[in-house]
């Protein structure tokens, strides 16, 4: 049962159940009766359910979820069918897990408690153990063997002692060990049950799948460093952070938190979650012209799209299409330079570690900054002396600041230029708006599901093509350049 | 039994066992305390940091509590400055807007291959098109909108816990136990065995838990049980910067989409997110409001401010420019942690995997659940929302990974 591995939650669970537990707000218990005996202390399912449903105001469907778990981690444990860990909304009676047995508690479910316990079982039964559980004990008897004396002697002892216990007590612990072992010692073959209502009726340990034990794994590899010893040393360094942390500037909630508002407002018609998406969702419709119309090679973007580059700066650029389209207004203006040199620093600065000696060499420095350089760019004189200084070593950081520099030069000048230009307002308007369809035009029929090309393949075949890449232009690997 | 001593019956069966075996649970017990202790000693592979063993041997206890005291000291006052500025409350600015109908979700496909416990996945750039990890050592490529499996790769090692996809859509990462990162060049010739190119890229003394590509196929992000995270170059494995600074198990991590592109941020055991900088490696803020493991991280779209999903079964989410966490996202009937978490493409919902088997959905700027998504039959260890947002792809320990959509009514 994988769901034990962790025990964050224990206390969580653990709090539910002291609550359901409560004298006064908690559930109802009564006696409940099990064929001829009567069971003090239980309660029906559906008293679980509903108490749930009152307590935390949710509905029966996360009720059912929720106490179904409480179940399933032996907190709560079914009279009637043992065996099956699974919430009945009915009445079905269950009691609560004495706190010994708690997953919590965590004393680990040892070789020899179980052997005892399954001794006492065999005893009981005469022989007639289920298969699972017969071919654990014979694995235990060998591997345990040197201990089985006491195994035996244990196993007679408690038996005794609960012969001697009232009909309903015996019941009730015979059970409450049961559901602990259930738990700890699940059927290999058994998969957790589905939560899925009508599966409710059908036996959940009749469905197979491999073993999801408890997984020693998870709980050691989220805990391999709780670094006591280091706490010197993080200290140390934690008060240099937190001195300078106190240091740095903020800015007003209320300012901040109107920023989102803001945000949410302008792209809510661009959230297909939120707005749909015009023509339609290609995983509802199974029609993929949303992803057509919106390629980077298409020659008439959408209008949402265009619009979207309006929004802000980093939109524009990191759309290829629109930088394409910026490009060429830019080249009108005769200040292509700009983007151009901005595209070689993200080369830079992105690009393989080898080549940045070569590329920082002769592409800023011959193009761009070199004075009457063919694409000079505008950079202040003291971003100017600061990189040459840099170039002298070059990494792949040595362009950040004049990129930064250009790159606000243009967001502040060129990019508003743009959006007030004749060729945006253009695409604007040629701009395609498809209709939103309307889902119940096909409400039978399945739609042939197309595949596309593997972004893979279509750089292996661009470059066995032997596209020359222009000069100082980043690689545009954009995949997908068709549905 | 009178049912009034239920509560008090309750306490003293937590001393007593039915039956007469006392001595194997008291020792069991005892053994409990040590228990992450004998784990660590035993996993553990890693050499303490150089630093850390000197610090350890130099400096006597009484320095170090000074130190502690000056920490707890400043934390203090950090808390107080930050207090200072916290004029409003997210839902009381959120209150002017209309809250959200009622919201459908449903499954749109179901991706069944995995052997085992899917533990990651990442879209591609193309918006259809999957990578998913699992505990059974296999990679799978997919494209989701057909459900064809495209590649698969068998990794050396189990628990693969963290894939990515290149954002060329020519490769993909991938890591473990293995605690490298690997980067496999995915080819179409069927005969060409995958693993043949496979290119070695991180190497950290612990598991991985996550990784990720930055700008480009040349170089990827890593965070690792070892504590620390690291930036490398593809091509020559070469370690470009590392990032210290987090007390225990890095658990994920998440690039920022801002302007200028420097910054992620990392969620670890230590309840810390920490925003770096990628140039310098210095941690230039840190949130410790959660109170358990941190799970998940992902930036709000705008790159000002960043959700978290932890195993104290919240979300929460913290402003960069107010530097600080300004709304939770819980329910008391939410008792199992969040793994992953996830904006849609406008940053208006947020949505949760979580160990209950469930996904969560969350008004984030009202703050309450306005949608819950049943249907996985094990825990949702990952969750991520599709480039273009149409859809967002679940993978659960249930051996599936689903798509499913989100749509007003």
């Amino acid at each position: 049962m994988d769901t034990i591995s962790t025990a964050e939650n224990h206390t969580e669970m653990e709090q539910v159940i002291v609550a359901m537990q409560d004298p006064d707000l908690g559930i109802k218990m009564k006696n409940q009766r099990l064929l001829i005996t009567v069971i003090p202390h239980a309660m029906t399912g559906n008293d679980i359910v509903e108490w749930l449903m009152k307590k935390y105001s949710i509905m029966e469907e996360e009720a059912l979820h929720v106490g179904d778990l409480l179940v399933r981690h032996g907190y709560i444990y079914p009279l009637k069918e043992p065996r099956n860990l699974v919430l009945r909304p009915d009445e079905s009676p269950y009691r609560f897990q004495t706190p010994y047995f708690w997953s919590s508690q965590q004393w680990p479910a040892s070789e020899l408690d179980y052997a005892i316990y399954l001794t006492k079982k065999n005893i009981r039964k005469q022989g007639q153990l289920i298969d699972y559980e017969k071919e654990n004990y014979n694995l235990l008897h060998k591997r345990i063997n040197h201990t089985w004396d006491f195994v035996v002697m244990q196993a007679k002892e408690q038996l005794r002692a609960s012969k001697q216990r009232r009909k309903a007590d015996r019941i009730v612990l015979e059970c409450q060990e049961q559901a602990y072992w259930l738990i700890n010692r699940p059927p290999v073959e058994c998969l957790t049950p589905r939560l899925s209502q009508r599966d409710r009726g059908k036996q959940s340990n009749t469905k197979c799948e491999h073993s999801s034990r408890m997984c020693p794994i998870t709980h050691i590899t989220k805990r391999t460093l709780v670094r006591v010893s280091g706490l010197a040393f993080q200290d140390g360094r934690g008060v240099e952070h937190l001195k300078k942390a106190l240091g740095r500037s903020r800015v007003k909630s209320s300012i901040c938190l109107e920023s989102f508002i803001k945000y949410s407002e302008q792209y809510f018609s661009h959230d297909p979650m939120m707005h749909g998406c015009p023509p339609s969702n290609p995983w509802i419709t199974d029609d993929i012209t949303h992803w057509a119309l919106n390629t980077n090679t298409v020659s008439t973007p959408t209008k949402l799209r265009v619009e979207r580059w309006s929004f802000r700066f980093m939109e524009l650029l990191s759309d290829p299409l629109g930088r394409l389209k910026f490009m060429e207004y830019l080249e009108k203006e005769f200040s292509a330079e700009n983007l151009c040199f901005w595209e070689a620093c993200e080369d830079i600065r992105h690009g393989e570690n080898s080549r940045i000696p070569q590329k920082v060499s002769w592409i800023p420095h011959r193009q761009f900054l070199a004075p009457g350089a063919s694409k000079w760019v505008n950079v202040d004189s003291k971003t100017m002396e600061k990189t040459l200084e840099g170039l002298r070593r070059p990494n792949r950081f040595v362009m950040d600041d004049a990129q930064m520099h250009i790159y606000f030069l243009m967001k502040k000048d060129s990019y508003p230029r743009y959006l007030k230009s004749d060729l945006y307002k253009n695409l604007l308007v040629k701009a395609i708006a498809p209709q939103e369809t309307k889902r119940s035009v096909f409400p039978f029929m399945r739609r042939h599901r197309h595949s596309s090309p593997n972004p893979a393949l279509v750089a292996q075949a661009l470059e066995e093509d032997g596209k020359a890449k222009r000069l100082g232009s980043p690689r545009i690997t954009s995949p997908a350049t068709s549905p | 039994m009178l049912r009034g001593s239920s509560a008090v019956a309750i306490d003293n069966e937590r001393n007593k066992h039915p039956s007469d075996v006392i001595a194997a649970a008291s020792a069991a017990r005892a053994r409990r305390s040590g228990r992450v202790g004998l784990a660590t000693a035993s996993r553990s592979t890693s050499d303490p940091h150089p630093a850390e063993m000197a610090t350890h041997e130099l400096h006597p206890n009484d320095t170090l509590t000074t130190l502690k005291m000056e920490s707890e000291n400043l934390k203090a006052k950090l808390e107080e400055e930050r207090a200072k500025l916290h004029d409003v409350e997210l839902h009381q600015v959120a209150e002017k807007i209309e809250a959200l109908g009622q919201f459908v979700m449903k499954t749109r496909r179901t991706l069944k291959g995995h052997g085992n416990k899917v533990l990651c996945m990442d879209w591609c750039k193309d918006k259809r098109r999957i990578v998913s990890s699992s505990q059974d050592g296999k990679v799978i490529v997919w494209d989701a909108f057909t459900t064809n499996k495209e590649h698969a790769v068998t990794m050396p090692c189990t628990w693969v816990m963290a894939c990515a996809y290149a954002p060329s859509g020519c490769a993909v990462a991938c890591g473990g136990l293995d605690n490298k990162c690997s980067v496999y060049p995915l080819s179409l010739d069927k005969n060409e065995n995958l693993a043949a190119k496979k290119k070695s890229v991180a190497m950290h003394t612990n598991y991985l838990s996550a990784c990720s590509f930055t700008n480009s196929d040349m170089q990827i992000l890593t965070s690792s049980g070892d504590g620390t995270c690291a930036l490398w170059d593809v091509e020559s494995g070469q370690l470009l910067q590392s990032f210290h600074g987090h007390g225990a198990d890095v658990l994920c991590l998440d690039l920022a989409p801002s302007e200028t592109g420097n910054t992620f941020v990392s969620g670890g055991c230590d309840k810390k997110a920490n925003v770096w900088d990628m140039r310098s490696g210095q941690c230039i803020q840190s949130f410790e409001t959660h109170e358990s493991d941190i799970n998940s991280v992902r930036y709000y779209p705008s790159g000002d401010a960043f959700a978290s999903g932890s195993d104290d079964a919240t979300c929460r989410l913290y402003d960069l420019r107010a530097d600080r966490e300004v709304a939770i996202y819980s329910k008391e009937s939410i008792i199992f942690g969040a793994s992953s978490v996830d904006f849609s493409l406008s940053g208006r919902l947020l949505f949760g995997g979580y160990n209950d088997y469930t996904i969560n959905v969350w008004d984030v700027l009202k703050g309450n659940r306005v949608s819950i998504l049943f249907g996985h039959e094990n825990r949702v260890s990952t969750l991520r929302v599709s480039p273009d947002g149409t859809a967002f792809c679940s993978g659960s320990w249930d051996h599936t990974l689903r798509v499913s959509e989100e749509e007003g009514i």
